[in-house]
C-alpha cells in the first residue's frame, strides 16, 4: 500500500500517480495494491479517484486501458485532513486497517512525504504516535522521502535524525530520481560489464573528468523554493555528487544494496573540493537577454526574487578524490539554468597520447579522447578518437562513435519513479542514498557554500543561452583544460 | 523526412531533432561539424544544394540560417532528416527581434564538441569579427566573387582577418597552385616575369598575382581576357615561358621550355566541390593569410613562418 501525504501537489500528478499506472499497466504491482492520498482538500473518494484518473490519462508513459484502470480504483481511498490534526490520523490509521483488510496487503506500508521538510517532524510524530510507523516481523513500514535532504550538514543530520528516531534506517527510502534513470544504471553496466572500459578507467588514463547538468529554462514558479537555495545545494550535493560516485567508485563486490552503498560511501569520503575556492570555485546568475530564439528574465527580475538576492544559478567546483585510483584527476561539476541546451552527460578526459608519429600540423585538430556517459536528453555513450579525414593527406581530425540508447532496445524505457516506486515496494534499495551518502555529500559541499557565504560580491551575471559565466571557463583555463560544449 | 516548425525556440527544434533521429531508427551518422551557412531566400537553393552535396563527404548538422522580412519577432525551422539528406540539415528563417540575436538561436543546436564552420555565400556582414553568428565558428568562409567588387571585399577580408578566415575565390585557386608549383618542381628556372590572364573583377586571379608575387618575388601584371575565369598564367624564363592557358574554363594546355606541350583538366568547380574541399581542413590556412593581408600592406610576409610547410602543403 502507497500513502501520499502532499498527494494534491504537481510532483504527485505528474510523476506519482502516472507511475503507479504504468506499473500496473506492466503488471508488476501486487494485485492487492492500494493507493491513499492525504491532503487537506474535502475531496470524496470519487473525486480523488477522479484526479488520479484525469493524471494517468495526461501522464501516463504506457496506453491507458480500462482494465488495469478497474483494478487499480478499487483500491484508491482518499483521507482529508492537517498534518497536525490527531483525528485526521485516526482517520488515516482506520482507511489503512480497513484497506489490510478488504484488499489483502499484508499490512505493508510505504509513506511517501511529498511535503516540505519543515512538516517531517509532524508526520513521523504522527506515524508512530498512531502505531502506522511500527515494525513487525513478516510486514514492512517505509518512509520514502523526497529531495532536498536538508540545505547543509547540520540539517541534513537533524532530518535525519528525526526519520531514524521512528523509522530504521533501512526503511528510509531517500528519493534521488535521478537515480533511477535508466542511463544512470547503464554506468555500472557499461563500468562493470566490460573488459573494455575499466582498465582505462583511472588516473593513468584519464587526465580529468567532466560532469555537467545544464537546464535551459530558469527558475520558472519555483522561486519561493529556489531562492536562498541556490544550484548547488538544489543539484550538485545530491545529483552530480551521486553520478561522480557512480562514476569514481571502485566495483562492488556485488550488486547488493549494501555493497554498493560502502563503494559509494568510500569514493565520497576520499572526494573534496580543491583548497583552492577562490580559483576551483566559480559561481553565476543568469541575465536577462535572448536566449533558444525567445527573450528571457533575469534572475532578478523573475517574480518573487528580492533585488539583494545572493542566489547562484550557476555553479562550478572541482572536486579532487585522495586514492590511488584518482589522484591528481580533477573532477569538474557545473550546473546551471538557463544555459544553451538541457543536457546531462559524465566525460571522461583521456590524456594525450605519449608521442604522436605525426608532423605537428597532421594533429593540430585532434584533441583528447573522451568517454562521454549521456544521461539525458539524448541517452546513451559516445567514444571520441582521431581518425584520419579522407584524401591524399595525412590530416587527423576527432569523430565520435555512437551508441544511442534509446534505439537499442525496443522497449521503452520505464520512467525514473516508476523504477524507485518499485524498488520501495521491493524493498530493494540499491538505488536510494542512505543518510551517511547524504552527509558525506554535504561534508563535501559545505566549505564551498561557506566560501561563498563569505564573499562580499554578488554572483556573477552570465547571458542566457550561453555556457555560463567567464570565471567558469577561467577556473578551467588555469588547470589547462576547457569545458566541453556538451 | 521533412517537418515544419512554426513560431518555434532551439529547444523544440532540438528535440525534435532527437526524435525524428529515433523514429527513423537511429541510422548511424556519426556527424563531425557543424556547418551554419547565412544567406538570404535567393542564394538559399543553391546554398542549400552545395551543403547537401558536401555532407556526404563531411557528415555534418547544416544549419541555414535565413534572414526573412517582417518586423514581428519570430522562428520558423524546417528539419531534414534522411531521404537522402546526409546527417541533419535544419533551415532556420529568424524575422524582427530574433534575427537581431542570432546566436541565441544557433548556440544551442551546435553539436557537441566538434569543429563549428560557417558560410556566407553572398553577402558578409560588415563587421565580421563582432559578428555574433562568425563567433561560434573555428572557420569562417567567405565568397569575394559574390560581391559587385570582388577586390574591395577581399581587401575588407584582408583588414579584419581572424585566423580560420578563407575566401572560396582562394578554393578556386587550388589546382591552378597545385599545377604552377608542379611546373617549377619539373622546370626549376628562374622566373624574371609573371603574368595573369582573367576576366574583368575576378578575385582569384587578384589572389593568384599576388601569391606568385610574394612566393617568387618577381613583378606580376595582370591582364584582362574574355574568361571565363582565369585563362591563362605565364612565367617568364630565360628560355621562354612556362604558360598554363584555359581558354575554355574545361580543359588547360600546359607548356614548358623545351617540352612538348601538354593537356591538362582544370575545371572550373562548383560550390560543392569547394566546400568539400575546405571541410578537410579546418586549422587556419596560412597561406592564403598572408597572401589576402599582402593585398593591402604590399608585402607577404604576414603570418608565422613555421606553419608554412604545412600550408603548402596544401597546394
Amino acid at each position: 500500500m502507497l500513502v501520499i501525504f502532499g498527494v494534491t501537489g504537481d510532483l504527485s500528478t505528474k510523476k506519482l500517480m502516472p507511475a503507479v499506472y504504468d506499473l500496473a499497466n506492466r503488471g508488476l504491482l501486487p494485485p492487492g495494491f492500494a493507493l491513499v492520498g492525504f491532503a487537506r482538500r474535502a475531496w470524496a473518494r470519487e473525486d480523488f479517484a477522479h484526479v488520479v484518473h484525469t493524471a494517468v490519462k495526461e501522464n501516463a508513459r504506457t496506453p491507458f486501458r480500462e482494465e488495469v484502470w478497474q483494478q487499480l480504483s478499487e483500491g484508491i481511498r482518499f483521507v482529508p485532513g492537517q498534518i497536525g490534526d490527531d483525528e485526521s490520523f485516526s482517520k488515516l490509521a482506520e482507511t489503512i486497517a480497513d484497506l489490510d483488510e478488504a484488499r489483502g496487503t499484508g499490512g505493508n506500508h510505504a509513506f511517501y512525504l511529498s511535503i516540505p521538510p519543515g512538516l517531517f517532524q509532524t508526520v513521523v510524530d504522527q506515524l508512530r504516535s498512531h502505531g502506522l510507523a511500527e515494525q513487525h516481523p513478516g510486514r514492512w513500514s517505509r518512509v520514502v522521502i523526497e529531495k532536498p535532504f536538508g540545505h547543509d550538514l547540520a540539517s541534513a543530520r537533524e532530518l535525519n535524525r528525526i526519520v531514524l528516531s521512528v523509522f530504521p534506517s533501512s526503511s528510509v527510502f531517500r528519493i534521488d530520481h535521478y537515480l533511477g534513470k535508466e542511463t544512470v544504471q547503464n554506468i555500472m553496466a557499461v563500468r562493470f560489464a566490460n573488459e573494455l572500459f575499466e582498465p582505462v578507467w583511472n588516473n593513468s588514463y584519464v587526465d580529468h573528468v567532466q560532469i555537467t547538468m545544464a537546464e535551459d529554462i530558469g527558475i520558472g514558479g519555483r522561486a519561493g523554493y529556489f531562492d536562498g537555495i541556490g544550484i548547488a545545494r538544489d543539484v550538485i550535493q545530491n545529483h552530480l555528487l551521486q553520478l561522480l560516485a557512480l562514476t569514481a567508485m571502485d566495483e562492488p563486490n556485488s550488486f547488493e544494496a549494501s555493497q554498493l552503498r560502502t563503494e559509494k560511501q568510500k569514493i565520497l569520503a576520499a572526494a573534496r573540493p580543491s583548497k583552492r575556492m577562490d580559483i576551483h570555485t566559480a559561481r553565476g546568475r543568469y541575465a536577462g537577454g535572448w536566449a533558444g530564439g525567445e527573450k528571457v528574465k533575469g534572475y532578478l527580475e523573475e517574480e518573487r526574487i528580492p533585488p539583494d538576492s545572493r542566489t547562484e544559478t550557476y555553479a562550478a567546483i572541482r572536486i579532487d578524490i585522495d586514492n590511488r585510483r584518482w589522484a591528481g584527476v580533477p573532477f569538474y561539476l557545473r550546473t546551471g539554468k538557463r544555459l544553451a541546451r538541457r543536457v546531462t552527460e559524465i566525460a571522461l578526459g583521456f590524456k594525450r597520447a605519449p608521442h604522436l608519429p605525426f608532423a605537428q600540423t597532421d594533429t593540430e585538430e585532434l584533441g583528447y579522447n573522451a568517454i562521454v556517459l549521456r544521461i539525458q536528453p539524448d541517452e546513451g555513450v559516445t567514444l571520441r578518437f582521431g581518425a584520419k579525414v579522407p584524401g591524399t593527406q595525412m590530416e587527423i581530425r576527432d569523430v565520435n562513435m555512437d551508441f544511442a540508447y534509446g534505439e537499442a532496445f525496443t522497449e521503452s524505457s520505464p520512467e525514473a519513479y516508476e523504477r524507485l516506486i518499485l524498488d520501495v515496494l521491493l524493498g530493494d534499495p540499491p538505488l536510494f542514498p542512505q543518510h551517511e551518502e547524504v552527509e558525506l555529500a554535504w561534508e563535501i559541499l559545505d566549505p564551498v557554500l561557506d566560501y561563498w557565504a563569505s564573499l562580499p560580491e554578488q554572483p556573477e551575471p552570465y547571458e542566457p543561452g550561453s555556457w555560463g559565466p567567464k570565471s567558469a571557463d577561467l577556473m578551467l583555463a588555469r588547470d589547462g583544460f576547457t569545458w566541453r560544449r556538451p | 523526412m521533412i517537418l515544419t516548425l512554426e513560431g518555434t525556440s532551439s529547444s523544440k527544434i532540438s528535440s525534435e531533432l532527437v526524435r525524428i533521429r529515433r523514429s527513423l531508427g537511429s541510422p548511424s551518422q556519426g556527424m563531425v561539424l557543424t556547418l551554419i551557412i547565412v544567406c538570404d531566400e535567393s542564394e538559399f537553393a543553391s546554398a542549400l544544394e552545395a551543403s547537401i552535396v558536401a555532407g556526404r563527404e563531411h557528415p555534418s548538422r547544416i544549419l541555414l540560417v535565413v534572414t526573412a522580412t517582417g518586423r514581428d519577432a519570430g522562428l520558423d525551422a524546417e528539419l531534414r532528416i534522411g531521404e537522402g539528406t546526409p546527417g541533419e540539415v535544419v533551415v532556420i528563417r529568424m524575422r524582427g527581434a530574433v534575427a537581431a540575436h542570432p546566436a541565441s538561436v544557433i548556440r544551442p543546436l551546435l553539436l557537441p564538441d566538434s569543429p563549428v564552420v560557417i558560410w556566407w555565400p553572398g553577402k558578409v556582414p560588415t563587421n565580421r569579427t563582432s559578428d555574433e553568428l562568425a563567433k561560434l565558428a573555428m572557420r569562417r568562409m567567405t565568397d569575394a566573387a559574390a560581391s559587385p567588387r570582388p577586390l574591395t571585399a577581399l581587401r575588407a577580408r584582408a583588414r579584419d582577418y581572424i585566423p580560420g578566415d578563407t575566401d572560396l575565390s582562394w578554393t578556386r585557386l587550388t589546382p591552378w597552385r597545385a599545377l604552377l608549383a608542379a611546373a617549377l618542381d619539373q622546370y626549376p628556372a628562374k622566373i624574371r616575369s609573371v603574368s595573369v590572364e582573367s576576366e574583368r573583377n575576378n578575385p582569384s586571379a587578384d589572389l593568384l598575382a599576388a601569391w606568385l608575387r610574394s612566393r617568387l618575388k618577381v613583378n606580376v601584371s595582370r591582364r584582362n581576357s574574355d574568361g571565363p575565369g582565369i585563362t591563362a598564367v605565364r612565367m617568364g624564363t630565360a628560355a621562354g615561358d612556362i604558360a598554363i592557358t584555359r581558354p575554355d574554363g574545361l580543359l588547360a594546355s600546359y607548356a614548358v621550355p623545351g617540352q612538348p606541350e601538354r593537356l591538362v583538366a582544370l575545371k572550373r568547380r562548383n560550390f560543392t566541390e569547394l566546400l568539400s574541399e575546405e571541410l578537410r581542413r579546418l586549422d587556419p590556412d596560412v597561406i592564403y593569410e598572408r597572401t589576402v593581408k599582402s593585398l593591402v600592406d604590399g608585402n607577404g610576409s604576414a603570418g608565422n613562418k613555421s606553419r608554412a610547410r604545412k600550408a603548402s602543403s596544401r597546394t
